[in-house]
């Protein structure tokens, strides 16, 4: 029962919303939003789930001294830094000129630009690892990688202006990008349309069923 | 010379005037204004068409937009529903369905519109439309196309289940990083040290999050049979009691529920690069062997697939975000590439109902084919009727 009712609620929620999806009219075109309304309703409540085990999973951490364990004095901290202070701004704690609005934006957004900006490096190390021409399929996309590069760039508009138009950096690129890209890309997108009509298939007729836990 | 002078003067301050005079001159009305119910809606809207004013692009060149009125009686005061710029003949007068919204158009009440051409000071009005009324559709036609795809995939997917269950063999390619898990797992408990998964940003109505589930439980699965202690860091709360359900059943599936630890899934947070920081904190900290992530990523993904490469761990990716594939490529050591994340649970199951939808996957890609061929080659020729027959309205 416990596995066959989430399976039941998944099938009638699923077939039903492939039926509105065709039909229009009252009071078919209200179920999508109301399906919606009701999965936010739950994410809602499990906000409040998600944070008792964060505070939780901290608390054993401390109180047991596993690795790591001063981390988690600074997330009990900022935890209740933060909701002390929403609390103390009352509604509208959001607004400019608030203190949570500072704390976030003198704490958190640094923070946040800070690890964004760590991906500038990730990217040259990644590239230097992908780019190294192993065997022919390797040299080719170091090729393309080399002209694309050079061909979105000032230095590469110097380098080939002699060529005739055409045939110059920028234009490979443009052609790079506008042809062997985007059909490669256009092919990994059709496969993943197909993949998620036929995974979505094995889900509605209970064929797939970790997610209510089980097999 | 004088009177040359004046008589210059004369005539171009009379063009002057004409042209004035002829700005502000009324244009021509648009003509055959009609009403009808929009096509394929819910029910509150209506389409009103015209013919252009003689005066708009042509004659004096004078209209500059359109202006679309309403009322409920002819013989009534007419409010002004929406403008058109000039050289359109067509606008839907969309109102809301809710009776408290001031736009509230009720449907099966009948309406009559005017469109009146506007010049810069004056305008035109035409005469009143036919009455109409705005009324729900019990079918989308423009959706046709897409209800004809969904009952062959379905019909596909029918035929290969079928199939499958009498027992008939089907084969399917090997998926390199699907191959790897069991060595990865096999790595892990050899070192002594956990493996991490991470499901990534989606939320648990993500298909791609729901196939990272599915995943999920067979790697949970063996994981518990190895002994291997499994991490699972969630960014989304929903996702983590999933998770959690998922690798319980998983762990009293292989017959060890005393190993199953809730606290190895647990939520970080819902911010990105917070939870990237916590996550490249874990794997710096713990020293996984084995990274998965599978799952939906978008900016972290090379982020953290270099983190797992610098902490020494195989890492297996896979991702529907075509963006994120090249940096899970180009970082990780095996990469599910799009679709072949859907197909790996079908895949690591190996069970013959499940493989039996891989199979009518790839005889919707044939059909795919077929019909980009064909529509190439109408294209080409500008065989219109063909194309037509693809066209979605949503």
């Amino acid at each position: 029962m416990r596995r066959e009712v989430p399976l039941a609620i998944t099938a009638i929620v699923g077939f039903t919303l492939i039926v509105v999806y065709f039909i229009p009219h009252p009071p078919f075109n209200h179920f999508r939003n109301f399906f919606e309304d009701l999965f936010f309703i739950v994410a809602a409540f499990a906000i409040w789930l998600g944070c008792l085990n964060l505070l939780k999973v901290n608390a054993d951490r401390f109180y047991f001294k596993r690795k790591g364990w001063p981390f988690a004095i600074v997330v009990w901290f900022g935890f209740f830094l933060m909701v002390i202070v929403g609390f103390w701004d009352g509604r509208g704690f959001m607004n400019p000129g608030t203190t949570f609005y500072y704390l976030y934006d003198i704490l958190y957004y640094p923070l946040n630009a800070t690890m964004f900006s760590i991906l500038a490096f990730f990217v040259a190390s990644a590239s230097y690892r992908a780019f190294r021409a192993r065997n022919k399929e390797a040299t080719m996309l170091l090729v393309a990688a080399m002209v694309v590069m050079l061909g979105r760039v000032p230095f590469g508009y110097y380098l080939s202006s002699w060529l005739p138009e055409g045939w110059r950096l920028g234009n490979i690129t443009d052609w790079v990008m506008d042809f062997p890209q985007t059909a490669g890309q256009r092919a990994i997108m059709i496969g993943i349309a197909l993949g998620i009509v036929s995974s979505s298939l094995r889900v509605l007729l209970g064929l797939e069923r970790t997610f209510a836990s089980g097999e | 010379m004088r009177k040359i002078t004046i008589s210059l003067l004369t005539i171009f301050l009379l063009t002057l005037f004409v042209n004035i005079s002829f700005s502000q001159e009324e244009p021509l009305p648009p003509s055959e204004v009609k009403a009808s119910d929009t096509p394929n809606d819910n029910g509150h809207s209506i389409t009103v068409t015209w013919k252009l004013s003689p005066d708009d692009g042509a004659g004096k060149k004078n209209v500059v937009a359109y202006e679309i009125l309403r009322s409920d009686n002819p013989e009534g005061e007419f409010e002004i529903r929406g403008v058109a710029p000039a050289g359109e003949s067509r606008f839907d007068d969309k109102g809301a369905k809710e009776k408290t919204d001031k736009n509230y158009l009720p449907g099966h009440k009948n309406f009559y519109y005017k469109v009146r051409a506007k010049a810069d000071k004056t305008f035109a009005e035409s005469e009143v439309s036919n009455p109409a009324f705005a009324y729900g559709q019990w079918y989308h036609t423009g959706k046709t196309t897409v209800l004809i795809g969904v009952i062959l995939f379905s019909a596909f997917a029918l035929y290969f289940i079928n199939l499958a269950r009498k027992g008939k063999k089907l084969f399917v390619r090997p998926l390199a990083g699907i191959e790897a898990v069991d060595e990865a797992i096999g790595r892990a408990t050899e070192m002594g040290k956990p493996i991490l998964y991470i499901i990534g940003l989606g939320s648990a109505d993500m298909i791609a999050t729901i196939a990272s589930f599915t995943i999920l439980s067979r790697v949970a699965k063996k994981t518990a049979e190895y002994q291997t202690p499994i991490l699972i860091p969630c960014y989304d709360s929903v996702v983590m009691a999933v998770a959690q359900e998922t690798v319980r059943a998983a762990y009293l599936e292989a017959g060890r529920p005393d190993s199953y630890k809730e606290e190895n899934i647990f939520f970080v947070t819902s911010m990105q690069f917070a939870y990237v920081a916590g996550v490249n904190g874990i794997m710096l900290r713990e020293r996984p062997a084995t990274n998965f992530y599978l799952g939906k990523f978008y900016a972290e993904s090379l982020i953290l697939a270099e983190t797992g490469s610098v902490a020494g761990s195989i890492q297996i990716s896979g991702t529907d975000e075509i963006a994120q594939i090249p940096f899970f490529i180009a970082a990780t050591d095996y990469t599910l590439i799009g679709e072949e994340l859907y197909a790996a649970s079908a895949y690591l199951g190996k069970e013959p109902v499940l493989l039996g939808t891989l199979k009518a996957q790839d005889w919707g890609k044939a059909l795919v084919i077929i019909s980009l061929i064909l529509g190439a080659l109408a294209a080409s020729f500008n065989f219109q009727f063909f194309l037509n027959l693809f066209r979605v309205q949503l």
